[in-house]
Parts: structure tokens; C-alpha cells; sequence
């Protein structure tokens, strides 16, 4: 009901300063001759500026808001659940918002909770009204100041584009700053994680053996290297099957298909990269992996159901789409008069594209490759089911291995304790497995726009 | 219409007859009249169902320069391109008719296209050159089709084209620089000298300066007149001066039909049709 009213009022504010600043303009207009902007941005203008202070108010509380509450709720609980602290405060407080909400709570509220509830609802009415009041008077004031600037000569068309750049900048700001909020509770949990295991330990142990946080206080071994190892060989054999297939299919795609076959083709494919990664872990269990082992068999190599070379092979068709429309792309861009060129000098159309075509292509295509390789290091689902989970340091791809993700998967499910290094190793995998594809995709972005600029 | 099909059927049957002519005293060099390379009879082109050239008969004279001159449109480039088959990369474009290169059928199913191409070779509007260096752009041909069993033959190849497309002075120092790097005039010489690598016997030239300033024209320009010698060229143009400078025959397109074909000092001083004159003096096109 709260929110509702907040944005009724926003509503009718954005509408009277439009309307206001809409028909200022309009009226100075006649009289003096012509207006720097046209109405519409004049009413845009002080539209902007009169929401803009009452949604800072609005930002403020919606950060600062559960804060206030929380110590509110906290001042008015007696002094020995406060000192309790942890989870038992934690839970105290839980319980009092619910009082305050009217959907009660599970049991008898105890007094003081019953207490604290009336407290919080009082608290919160009035706060709601002060930050409506807040609002109100806030938009009010700046509709005069706006109102006030309105010229004939006020350059409103031009402070509209600016800021309107400024909200653009402000909404790709969201992205770049989730970002660096992932990055630096990855980097803050996992220096955790190192006050348990030193990094030595971690980056080139041989040995991965969390034991699990229950069993005492033994906080086990944990070496990375045998879940770099599983990752490489996996994404490698991935590689290994998407690299050619998914390059032929480009090269076929972008230079031999007639359009008829390519409108066809090439949706099909690209169905091929919308199939859920879970399927695909799917159908790697239950069907390839037994077919593997099967054919292995039959000629006399052992091959687990579950391995590296299962998870691999599946995780290379998922990709195959990925590279092959990302070559495509990049082989269609190759300018047309070049081959031309080619083909006029008598050579055939593979020669064009052995000779011309792929060299001019080549660093476009290694972009593309490195993306695939970070897609790759990055793919759970797959492994999770088809891998075997098995962390140990092994050659044979016929073997059951484990990965970097799969590891966190384990790490983090079932009971955590988020003090324990079990669970906090999860953010030091998870560190290091983004800065490998952070650099991976760095390399691959470099690399396409150099190309890129090639045929500029 | 009439009027001009006559003209053109006589034309036609003289220079057939002077075909056969030749072929008869092939040993005799007859330094005063042309041969003829490229006979093209009859030769429609569709793109799809639409109609670009209506019954083109034209003769490529050997060992000289023919322009094709006409308004944007008119199928200039569609022609040429007829004569070393690159219309057969383009999506749903048909070819009827007959075109002959000394002799032989150049649209018979048997013939191979490579070497077809290798025999006419062809310099785009736009200067192509591949992102490799200049040396390799030379040899690029060459090498496809094994003109040179050993490097240093090769590099014979590479330099004597370079020099005769005049643009070994300028590159000598940087052979190994990247093809891209010369200036446009600089790079359509060195799609020139790619080019005449393969020592093709034809070469088809699709505006070659319409991308150059008038500096770099005037050297295409001679460079043309200079290898007119050794080849036989077919250069489509749009500047009237300069089809009058470089070509000794010259070809009139008009709505992809071949409207009028003589010596260039004829079409330009006394054009038998009407549209041909109107062109030349440019009250259209
Ligand atoms: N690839 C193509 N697909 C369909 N139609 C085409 C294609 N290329 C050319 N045409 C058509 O064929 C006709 C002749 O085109 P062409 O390129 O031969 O003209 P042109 O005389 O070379 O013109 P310009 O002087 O502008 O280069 C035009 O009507 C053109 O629209
Ligand atoms: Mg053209």
C-alpha cells in the first residue's frame, strides 16, 4: 500500500511538472518569438528535476531503511536476547517484523516480542509518513525552483540529452558495479579461506580432501591442482571435438551454402546452443556415457561411464553452436572483393579459403575459440552429471575426474557453515576459476577487435 | 533498332571472316589488321528472372584495348565478367549465349573454370589486395598454379610483374610490408602486377580508377597503354577521356544491350546511332 502511494505520488508529480513546464514555455513562446527548445523538452526538463531530489530520498531510504529498523527493533528487545547475539538475535528480530506485519509468528508470542512488534508499527507508520512527507515537499520545492528556470533561451533540449546520457550511464553503471561487488565478495571470502589454507597449500597442492566440517576439527588438504587438471582436460577435449566440427560447419555455412540451405542450417544449429546444460548432462550419463563404455569395451580399452572423455565429448557438441556461429559470422566479414580477388586469379574455392579466407579470419577465430575455452572452464552441469566426480590426478580421459565447478557445487551444497574452510574454499575456486576466464575473455575481446579493425 | 542490328550482323560477319582469316595464316604476323581473342555471341544474362543483357555480340580484338563505355547500370560489368565466368559466383545468375576465347568454348560444361580464369584475368574496381605482403600478393598466383618450381623463379616471376605493372621502384625495400599498407594508386598497381603474374592472356579491368585521383589515373592509365603490347585488355570505364586515351576499340552499352561497337575515334567523333552520340556528348548517362 506504501509503495502504491509513493508511486501514485511520483506519477502525479511527473505529470504536473510535464504539464507545467509544457505550457510555461508555451505561453513565453508567443510573445517574444521563437524558444531555444521546443515545449516537449522544457516539460521533460522540469519533470527530471522535479523527481530527481524526491527519488534520492526514495534511494536513500531504500538503503538506509532496514538499518534503521533493525536497530529500532534491537533497542527495544530486552538486553539478554540482545547480548545472545548470532543466530538467536537473528531469529528475535525475524520474529518481531513478523509481529509488526500482522501475519503473526509460529507459537506464543512471548511479551517483550508482542511489546517490540507494537513498537515497530508505530515506527513504521510514522517513518512511511515522514518519507512521503519528505517526498512531497522535496518534489514540490524543486517544481518551483524548475518552473522558475523555464526561459525562452534555457537551453532545455540540450540539458534533456545530457541527462538522459546521464541515465544511461547510470544504468550500465548497475552492471559494472554488480561486477565489482561479486568480485570483491569473492576476493574478501576467499582471503577468509587463506587464514585456513595457505595459498601455497592451495595453488599447488596435489591432494584435494576437504573431509567434511562435522568430523572434527582436521580441516584436511586442499590442492587445486588435480581440479585445475580435471578442468583443462575436459575443456580440452571439449575443444578437441567443438574446434573442427564447429570451424567446418562456418566455413560451410559462410562460403558453400546455398541461402535456401543456410536459412535453414543455421537455425538448427543455433537450437542445438538453446538445449538446457542440465539435458546435455542428461544425455551424457545416460547415453553416451554408456555408449563409450560399450565401445570401449569392444575393443579392449577401459573406459568408466562417467569420465573425462564423457563429459568432454557432450561438452564439445554444446559448444560446436557457439563456435560455429561466432566463425561464421567472422568468415562472412571478410570482405566479398577479396575473394572476388582470389577466384579471379583461378584459384578453387577451398584454395580461396585455405589461402585468403582463413588467414584473414584467423584472429577473429582464435577470439572466438578462447570465448569457447571460457565457456568451457565454465560449464557445470555437464560435468556435475557425466564427469564422475572423482578429484584425483589422472592422464587417462578414460577416467572419472573432477572439476573447479563441480567443487564448488559440492562444497556448497547440503549443510555449510560459512566459517568453516570446506565451505569458504568455494569462493577461492570461484576466484580463481573467474580470473581464468576473465583473462581468457580479455584476450579473445583484444584479439577480435583487432580484427575487427583490419577491414575498417 | 533495325538499323542497328544490321550494323552490327555486318560487323559480325567481317570480323568472323577475318577470325577464320587468321586462324589460316596464324604463322604470318599481320601487324596492320587485329586479331580476334574473345568473340562473344548472342549473350543473355539473367540475374533470377530479371533480364541484365539482351543478345551482346561483341569482338575482343587481340593485343589491344577495348573500352566498354554506358550509363550506371547497363550491364558493362555483368559482360565482363561473363568472359572469365565470375558471374558464376553470384547466386542465380544464368549465362546463354556463346563467348569463344581463341576458339574455344569458354561456357562448355568440360572446360575448367581455373584455368580459365588463369587465362583472363581480372583487376576489380576497388584495389583488392590480400592482407598478406606484397611479395606474396604477386605470388599468390604463381603458386596456386605451380608457374614457379623454385623460389628463385618465383621471385623472378614476382619482380618482373612488379616492374611491369611500374610499381618496382616504389615497393623494392618492402616487399615483405603488408599489401594493405601501399596508397590506393600504389595497390591497384599491385592488383595489376597480380595480375599479369599468372601471364593471363586477357585482362579485364572493372573501372580500374574510379577509387584513384587523377595522379594515380594517368599512371593506370600508361600502364594500360605500355601492356597493351603483351595482352589483350577489356577495360570498363566511365570517363569518356579516358576510354578515348587507353582503348583503340570501344564498346557502347545501353540498357544491357550492346548498341554500337567500332574504333574508339569513330564512336567518338561519328556514332552511327543517335544514343551513342547523345552518350558521348553527354546529354545523358
Ligand atoms: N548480383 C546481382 N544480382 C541481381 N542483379 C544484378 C546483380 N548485379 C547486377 N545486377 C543488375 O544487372 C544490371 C547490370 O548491372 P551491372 O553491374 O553490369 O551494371 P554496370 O553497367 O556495371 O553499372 P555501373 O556502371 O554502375 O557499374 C543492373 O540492372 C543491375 O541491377
Ligand atoms: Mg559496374
Amino acid at each position: 500500500m506504501n509503495s502504491l502511494t509513493i508511486a501514485a505520488l511520483l506519477l502525479v508529480f511527473l505529470g504536473l511538472a510535464y504539464q507545467q513546464g509544457w505550457s510555461l514555455s508555451r505561453r513565453l513562446a508567443t510573445p517574444q518569438g521563437s524558444l531555444h527548445s521546443r515545449p516537449v523538452y522544457h516539460g521533460s526538463l522540469v519533470a527530471i528535476w522535479t523527481l530527481a531530489p524526491a527519488l534520492l530520498v526514495l534511494a536513500l531510504w531504500a538503503l538506509f531503511g532496514s538499518t534503521a529498523s533493525r536497530a529500532f527493533i534491537i533497542a527495544n528487545l530486552p538486553a539478554e536476547i540482545v547480548d545472545q547475539g548470532g543466530p538467536a538475535l537473528q531469529s528475535a528480530i525475524q520474529r518481531v517484523r513478523q509481529i509488526a506485519s500482522g501475519f503473526g509468528v509460529a507459537g506464543d508470542a512471548q511479551p517483550y516480542e508482542a511489546a517490540a512488534g507494537q513498537a515497530l508499527r508505530q515506527f513504521q507508520v510514522i517513518t512511511s509518513a515522514t518519507v512521503l512527507a519528505a517526498i512531497t515537499a522535496f518534489a514540490a520545492v524543486s517544481l518551483y525552483f524548475a518552473r522558475r528556470r523555464v526561459a525562452p533561451e534555457l537551453r532545455a533540449r540540450n540539458e534533456v540529452e545530457r541527462l538522459v546520457s546521464y541515465l544511461l550511464l547510470a544504468c550500465s553503471a548497475v552492471a559494472v558495479l554488480t561486477t565489482l561487488g561479486i568480485v570483491l565478495s569473492l576476493v574478501f571470502e576467499a582471503a577468509r579461506f587463506f587464514t585456513f589454507v595457505s595459498p601455497v597449500d592451495f595453488f599447488f597442492g596435489t591432494v584435494w580432501n576437504p573431509r567434511f566440517s562435522t568430523t572434527g576439527s582436521g580441516s584436511g588438504e586442499y590442492g587445486l591442482l588435480p581440479l585445475l587438471w580435471g578442468t583443462v582436460m575436459v575443456a580440452a577435449i571439449a575443444m578437441f571435438v567443438a574446434l573442427p566440427i564447429g570451424l567446418m560447419t562456418a566455413i560451410y555455412l559462410s562460403q558453400y551454402a546455398r541461402p535456401r540451405v543456410r536459412n535453414v542450417v543455421k537455425p538448427v544449429i543455433e537450437i542445438l546452443a538453446g538445449i538446457p546444460t542440465i539435458v546435455y548432462g542428461f544425455f551424457a550419463l545416460v547415453t553416451v556415457g554408456p555408449f563409450l563404455a560399450s565401445a570401449g569395451a569392444a575393443v579392449g580399452i577401459d573406459i568408466r561411464a562417467t569420465s573425462a572423455l564423457t563429459a568432454g565429448i557432450v561438452m564439445g557438441i554444446m559448444i560446436i553452436p557457439f563456435i560455429s556461429s561466432l566463425s561464421d559470422d567472422i568468415l562472412r566479414q571478410v570482405p566479398r572483393a577479396m575473394i572476388d580477388g582470389s577466384i579471379g586469379l583461378g584459384a578453387t574455392r577451398s584454395e580461396t579459403i585455405k589461402r585468403v579466407v582463413l588467414p584473414a579470419a584467423l584472429p577473429g577465430i582464435v577470439g572466438a575459440f578462447l570465448l569457447a575455452v571460457s565457456r568451457a572452464i565454465g560449464e557445470t552441469m555437464i560435468v556435475v552429471l557425466a564427469a564422475g566426480n572423482s578429484p584425483f590426478l589422472r592422464a587417462n580421459p578414460g577416467e572419472p575426474i573432477s572439476t573447479v565447478t563441480v567443487t564448488i557445487v559440492n562444497q556448497l551444497t547440503g549443510d555449510q557453515d560459512f566459517a568453516s574452510p570446506q565451505s569458504l574454499v568455494a569462493f577461492a575456486l570461484g576466484l580463481t576459476l573467474f580470473v581464468m576466464t576473465l583473462f581468457l575473455n580479455m584476450a579473445a575481446l583484444y584479439i577480435v577487435r583487432r580484427f575487427r579493425e583490419q577491414y575498417e | 533498332m533495325t538499323h542497328n542490328q544490321e550494323t552490327e550482323t555486318a560487323a559480325m560477319n567481317m570480323s568472323s571472316s577475318q577470325f577464320v582469316q587468321d586462324q589460316l595464316n596464324a604463322s604470318e604476323p599481320r601487324s596492320n589488321e587485329m586479331k580476334t581473342r574473345v568473340i562473344a555471341k548472342d549473350v543473355n544474362v539473367f540475374y533470377g528472372a530479371k533480364q541484365a543483357l539482351f543478345d551482346v555480340s561483341v569482338n575482343v580484338p587481340d593485343k589491344a584495348v577495348i573500352a566498354f563505355i554506358g550509363p550506371s547500370g547497363c550491364g558493362k560489368s555483368t559482360f565482363l565478367r561473363c568472359l572469365n565466368r565470375m558471374n558464376d559466383t553470384i547466386e542465380g545468375c544464368r549465362v546463354e549465349g556463346e563467348i569463344r576465347l581463341d576458339g574455344q568454348d569458354v561456357y562448355d560444361p568440360k572446360i575448367d573454370v581455373v584455368e580459365l580464369r588463369a587465362r583472363v584475368g581480372m583487376v576489380f574496381q576497388k584495389p583488392n589486395p590480400f592482407p598478406k605482403s606484397i611479395f606474396e600478393n604477386v605470388a599468390y598466383g604463381p603458386k596456386i598454379h605451380g608457374l614457379a618450381s623454385n623460389k628463385t623463379e618465383l621471385e623472378e616471376i614476382v619482380v618482373t610483374s612488379l616492374k611491369k605493372a611500374g610499381l618496382f621502384e616504389e615497393v623494392k625495400d618492402r616487399l615483405r610490408e603488408p599489401g594493405t599498407g601501399l596508397s590506393g594508386g600504389q595497390q591497384q598497381r599491385l592488383c595489376i602486377a597480380r595480375a599479369i603474374a599468372v601471364s593471363p592472356e586477357v585482362i579485364l579491368m572493372d573501372e580500374p580508377c574510379s577509387a584513384l585521383d587523377p595522379i594515380a589515373t594517368a599512371k593506370i592509365e600508361e600502364l594500360i597503354d605500355e601492356l597493351r603490347a603483351n595482352f589483350t585488355i577489356a577495360i570498363v570505364t566511365h570517363s569518356m577521356q579516358q576510354a578515348a586515351r587507353v582503348s583503340q576499340r570501344t564498346a557502347f552499352f545501353h540498357l544491357g544491350v550492346l548498341v554500337e561497337e567500332g574504333p574508339t575515334e569513330q564512336i567518338f567523333t561519328a556514332p552511327s546511332d543517335k544514343r551513342t552520340q547523345d552518350y558521348v556528348t553527354g546529354r545523358f548517362g
